[in-house]
């Protein structure tokens, strides 16, 4: 009864909201309808609306699903650096983190589901019910740790949430174990998600031990861009408090994090080029293109070029002190870990393929649209969550204001 | 508590969602049964044999003829291999169409089982500058020979490993294959498989109704749907009836081999012990039954 009634309150604040809250509503709700009528002509057709095909069989869907694993993880170990350094508002950073978790690990299994063949029969990968093949498929391990992680982020922050609102104390022997059980789930569901692509000998192209580090690099480069973002809003328009230094600190890791995928990149980059087997073919058509082909080298080097410019950015102290050029540089390391993931990480493994032909894959309409549809529906859910975090953490909203008559309750 | 109402709204929902898919689609009880059906390794043959009758009866009303759907399961003591003499082949893609029929391949969207690679003989087997889009006058061309590619049936295959719901397997006369009913169309199996053997049904596949070959198997050529993945299967409701497989009784040239491994006295038998062979990708360890080798 209690839950519902937290429930209820939360739907209530969701609804209410200034005009531009509206706005954004509107254009959110927009977006998902544009989405949804490209994503419905898939749903009639088949993935023949898409632009993949035998030869490159997975695209930008799974590349976006990689990307926001990658976003789920990172958001919750900034919980490390908070805790270490004693970040005054701890709390407040656990809960928009796994909120941001929450939410972008809907939108990962979203991204699955528009990617299969037969949607309805997600239920054949259910235990009990279907005949999940675990241990072997590193696609069922991944679809475990991810349930897991989704469960773990949702309660803690329900949790946290509906004592915040019930006025409670809350019971930290609970919590803390479940916070510090997430940090090595984050970390398990980005390297699960390598692992995917990782074993596979016939892709020479993810074949590298070092796909999963530069994961998990790339991962703790583009989820603090998005909450450096997120909390310089919630300072300037609530009542949260975070010290300029604590928010130059994120910048600093997100500067090692940066010379870290880069560093592995170039090792990367330098064992191919330089032994210059067969396998460098990948490398080639991502970078240079192949003959004629060259279709997706634009992609990789503005990627290559926003992080570096990020990297910079960062890496000067005025420049990562000046809130200007910090979020400029937030916005471009986020955008070229987005190319990165969606489009240099899957194609160039399927081009050319096993067979050594080439088919040029770049995303269909259908797909864009799709993508935009969940990334709407994401954003949307965010908004919510977050509308209803920031009433419940910042603005006293309590049990008290959802029954003003009925102050003893 | 709180876990347990989310998980009961989140079944509550997908059942819902499932219910109106159905619904709006506009499909019976038929369709409902076919959604539930299990994994068919897990059926029993009264299920099994229900399940069959109602698609031998499904594709009368359909398309207006007999058809024959088997589920003979593997004879004991066979373990099925195939040999390709590369010196022999021509290019003709004979065997791609013939496959194509027997099989009940989609021809729109176009799905092939078999692909012959063109590669220079300077250069050997040589993936990355072998085509497929070949297309001149007459095959052979001077200074190229052909390496047709299918299923190389592996006996460590890397697709089945892959597969999250065991919808692939590898049958006892070491066949692979795909329960349709059970895929969920991830293509897992299709980025894990060096050869490029699995095909998709992007579309909604198409035969022409006097094109139909309705002699099936429930694991071969029976016809798929939309959005799960098909592949090569020794063409097994032919193998299992002791026959060659579509594409070894077209070859003009005889240069496919097909039969029993554990036969002693076997035409496979005596090629790989008295023939020199190869077998593809060979260093990822997949173990192909399906040998290439010089004949002449």
């Amino acid at each position: 009864m209690n839950f519902i009634r937290f429930i209820a309150g939360g739907i209530k604040i969701i609804f209410n909201g200034s005009k531009t809250y509206y706005t954004w509503l509107i254009l959110l709700l927009l977006l998902i309808l544009w989405g949804g009528f490209g994503y419905s002509g898939q749903l009639a057709h088949g993935l023949i609306k898409t632009h993949m095909r035998d030869s490159v069989s997975w695209g930008f869907y799974i590349g976006n699903f990689t990307f926001l694993v990658g976003v789920a993880a990172a958001a919750v170990m900034l919980v490390i650096p908070a805790y270490i350094y004693d970040w005054k508002p701890i709390k407040e950073i656990v809960i928009f983190g796994e909120l941001l978790a929450v939410c972008s690990v809907i939108m990962c299994l979203s991204f699955i589901i528009v990617d299969i063949g037969n949607p309805l029969r997600f239920w054949h990968m259910l235990p009990l019910l279907g005949t999940l093949n675990f241990p072997s498929s590193m696609l069922s391990w991944d679809f475990f740790v991810l349930n897991v992680y989704l469960l773990l982020n949702l309660i803690v922050a329900t949790y946290l949430l509906y004592c915040i609102f019930y006025k409670k104390e809350y019971n930290k022997s609970f919590v803390l174990p479940l916070v510090l059980f997430s940090v090595p789930m984050a970390v398990a569901i980005h390297t699960t998600t390598a692992f995917l692509y990782n074993a596979l000998p016939g892709r020479v192209f993810w074949n590298s031990a070092l796909l999963a580090p530069r994961f998990l690099a790339s991962a703790f480069c583009s989820g603090p861009a998005i909450l450096l973002i997120l909390f310089q809003i919630l300072r300037k328009t609530t009542k949260f408090e975070i010290k300029d230094e604590a928010i130059w600190k994120i910048a600093e890791l997100m500067v090692y994090a940066m010379f870290i995928y880069l560093f592995f990149t170039i090792a990367e980059l330098f064992k191919e080029f330089y032994s210059g087997t067969e396998n460098i073919l990948y490398w080639k058509y991502l970078l240079f293109g192949i003959g004629d082909h060259k279709e997706i080298v634009p992609y990789s080097w503005s990627s290559i070029i926003m992080g570096c410019t990020a990297f910079i950015l960062f890496l000067i102290p005025k420049t990562r002190k000046n809130f200007l050029t910090l979020n400029i540089g937030a916005v471009l390391i986020y955008a070229s870990v987005y190319v990165e993931k969606g489009i240099a990480l899957i194609i160039p493994a399927f081009t050319p393929d096993v067979l050594g032909q080439i088919y040029v894959y770049t995303p269909s309409m259908t797909e864009i649209r799709t993508a935009v549809m969940i990334f709407s529906i994401g954003f949307l859910l965010f908004t919510f969550l977050s509308k209803i975090a920031i009433a419940i953490v910042f603005d006293n909203y309590n049990i008290d204001s959802l029954n003003p008559k009925n102050k003893s309750k | 508590m709180k876990n347990e109402n989310s998980r009961r709204s989140f079944i509550k929902n997908i059942s819902l969602a499932t219910f109106s898919a159905l619904a709006l689609s506009g499909c019976d009880m038929e369709a409902f049964d076919e959604f539930l059906q299990q994994n068919f390794r897990t059926l029993s043959k009264k299920e099994k044999d229900k399940i069959i009758k109602n698609l031998e009866i499904k594709y009368k009303e359909k398309y207006g003829k007999e058809f024959h759907v088997s589920d003979k399961p593997a004879i004991e003591g066979t373990l099925f291999g195939y040999a390709l003499d590369l010196s022999r082949c021509i290019g003709c893609r004979r065997c791609v169409y013939a496959c194509v029929k027997e099989n009940n391949q989609s021809r729109d969207p176009q799905i092939h089982w078999i692909e012959v690679l063109q590669m220079e003989k300077e250069k050997g087997i040589d993936f990355p500058h072998s085509t497929a889009q070949y297309n001149p006058e007459k095959v052979p061309e001077k200074g190229y020979f052909y390496v047709p590619i299918q299923c190389q049936q592996c006996k460590n295959p890397p697709c089945v490993k892959v597969c999250p719901v065991k919808a692939t397997w590898q049958e006892p006369d070491g066949i692979t294959v795909i329960d349709y009913n059970w895929c969920i169309g991830c293509r897992y199996c299709m980025a894990a498989c060096p050869y490029g053997a699995r095909h998709f049904n992007w579309g909604e596949p198409n035969v022409p109704i006097e094109e139909l070959n309705s002699e099936m198997h429930y694991l071969g050529n029976r016809l798929r749907k939309k959005g799960v993945v098909e592949k090569c299967t020794f063409c097994i409701q032919r193998s299992r009836e002791g026959k060659y497989p579509a594409c070894v009784e077209i070859c003009p040239v005889g240069a496919r081999k097909f039969g029993n491994l554990l036969d002693p006295d076997s035409e496979i038998r005596y090629i790989l012990e008295n023939k020199r062979v190869l077998i593809l990708k060979q260093e990822l360890n997949t173990q192909p039954k399906f040998y290439y080798f010089f004949g002449i």
